[in-house]
């Protein structure tokens, strides 16, 4: 029997004012696959995961995640665009990580990850704060369990937000060039600590990188975007070895010469 | 001309209470105006940013002193009905002063970072929690300092109420100047500068505290001492 798939695009557009981000994008991510996006900026890649999140609304197209739809919705027989309500449904389920962590500086690391479970998923406090403890343990911060955020350093916020994420016991995670924003020295801890995730979950994680090393080890298949398309689509191993494709080529080229 | 000097003393102090009363109330309903009209002018619904936009601009930009009189003397003869000049002074202090905290209101919580907002949206929390839990701390920070200006002009606005008879500060030394010498108005006035440079002086430092409290609560030094103005003070 043929297992749904957990991320479903399917003709998707998204233009903003002039420029056309995604032309009728189609993709299918399988449940538990570790999907690495690359490609030059401006391909579209950040968009597909602020789509998925929520962040920005389809212009056509729909995105189904865990088989619900997320972005429209039935009223009365007719299918019509997703409201607020409805979207945070089907949002539930999704966790994402951003490049400048964006904690929330008014509480203190202990409150970052407490906060959704108490208010969103109705847990107790008590409950949340085991689980906090569990995550921080998970992440290597237990000692700054009752820090403010602004006192850490960029990777103990970035490893913070990962177990923020977590906490709410996301289905898909998407992981937009979490490292990017990172001293050089600080960028290691938090790759480990993504691995280890990967590889004791079964969490379906779409991951936007420029790591291309972390992207061969940690991916199970890899996307290479140009131009608001996927150009081409396989495993890590052929992909980012040979690729087929010449723009492909250019690019992990001009990566790899940048290091 | 210091033999008159205990009565102008005795008879300004009186005039503290009323001043005090008068600010207080007049602060606490433009923090409480401030805070439904600010968030009303970022409202989704057209109507509503609307009716909040008409409050703000009238008040803003009609004269306090005209506001006064309507309330004393113009509404007393449409509805029959005469408000205590105190009660009247706070509730035109009140409506005024919460015009121009509506905008500092609005002001601070659109400089939350966008950031913020996709972070909550990232973790599912209701339009309602962000607002509350993570939108609206962040911005107190930002308008406490322009809220302690406020207050401070405020304060000194209270001596209009002298204009509608409310035994304050002000009419107090007008009651006395019409029986005393030249040297002696020289006293009431310099006398009645002190006092409501004291009183702001204890505005300020209130507000400071709360400041810093606030400042302290996102995780960050106060907004003096990061611009580097406190620098001859705290250095």
């Amino acid at each position: 029997m043929p297992v749904e798939p957990m991320v479903v695009l399917d003709g998707v557009h998204k233009r903003y004012g002039d420029t056309a981000v995604l032309s009728g994008l189609d993709l299918r991510v399988e449940r538990g696959e570790h999907v690495t996006l690359i490609g030059p900026s401006g391909s579209g890649k950040t968009t597909i995961l602020r789509l998925l999140m929520g962040l920005e609304a389809v212009d056509a197209g729909t995105i189904h995640v865990g088989g619900r739809c997320l972005t429209h919705m039935r009223r009365r027989g007719a299918v019509v665009p997703a409201d607020e309500k409805h979207a945070r449904a089907v949002r539930r389920t999704i966790g994402m990580v951003f490049q400048q962590f964006n904690l929330f500086p008014n509480m203190t690391v202990l409150g970052n990850l407490i906060e959704a479970p108490v208010r969103v998923l109705g847990m107790s406090e008590a409950e949340a704060t085991r689980r906090a403890a569990e995550l921080l343990e998970l992440v290597g911060l237990t000692d700054k369990t009752h820090e403010r955020p602004t006192r850490l350093s960029g990777g103990q916020q970035q490893r913070v937000a990962i177990a923020r994420a977590l906490a709410m016991r996301p289905e898909v995670l998407l992981l937009d060039e979490v490292t990017s924003a990172l001293d050089p020295e600080l960028v290691a801890g938090v790759l480990r600590l993504l691995r280890l995730i990967g590889e004791s979950s079964d969490i379906t994680i779409l991951c936007v990188t420029h790591e291309i090393g972390f992207a061969r080890d940690f991916a199970d298949r890899v996307l290479m975007f140009d131009g608001g398309s996927i150009v081409e689509d396989g495993p890590p191993e052929r992909l980012l070895v040979e690729p087929r494709v010449p723009r492909t080529k250019e690019f992990l080229a001009a990566v790899l010469e940048g290091r | 001309m210091l033999d008159n000097l205990p009565l102008i003393l005795s008879s300004l102090a009186a005039g503290v209470p009323p001043t005090v009363f008068a600010a207080v109330g007049g602060i606490a309903l433009t923090i409480a105006l401030s805070a439904v009209a600010g968030l009303a002018l970022l409202s989704r619904h057209r109507a509503v940013r609307a009716v909040s936009r008409v409050y703000v601009e009238f008040f803003r930009g009609t004269s306090e002193v005209v506001q006064l009189f309507w309330i004393f003397f113009v509404l007393p003869a449409l509805v029959g009905y005469q408000i205590v000049p105190l009660a009247a002074g706070i509730v035109v202090l009140g409506l005024n002063h919460g015009a121009y905290g509506a905008e500092i209101v609005r002001g601070a919580v659109r400089s939350v970072p966008r950031a913020q907002y996709d972070a909550c949206t990232a973790l599912s929390l209701s339009p309602w929690d962000r607002m509350r839990r993570v939108v609206l701390p962040q911005a107190v920070v930002e308008m406490l300092p322009s809220f302690t200006n406020l207050f401070i002009q405020l304060l000194k606005s209270t001596a209009l109420l002298s204009l509608v008879v409310v035994d304050e500060i002000v009419r107090r030394g007008q009651l006395l100047v019409p029986n005393l010498g030249v040297g002696e108005k020289l006293t009431i006035y310099l006398v009645e500068l002190l006092l409501y440079l004291g009183l702001a002086v204890l505005v300020t430092s209130g507000m400071r505290l709360l400041e810093r409290r606030a400042a302290a609560r996102v995780g960050r030094p106060p907004t003096a001492a990061r611009s580097g103005f406190a620098t001859g003070v705290a250095m």
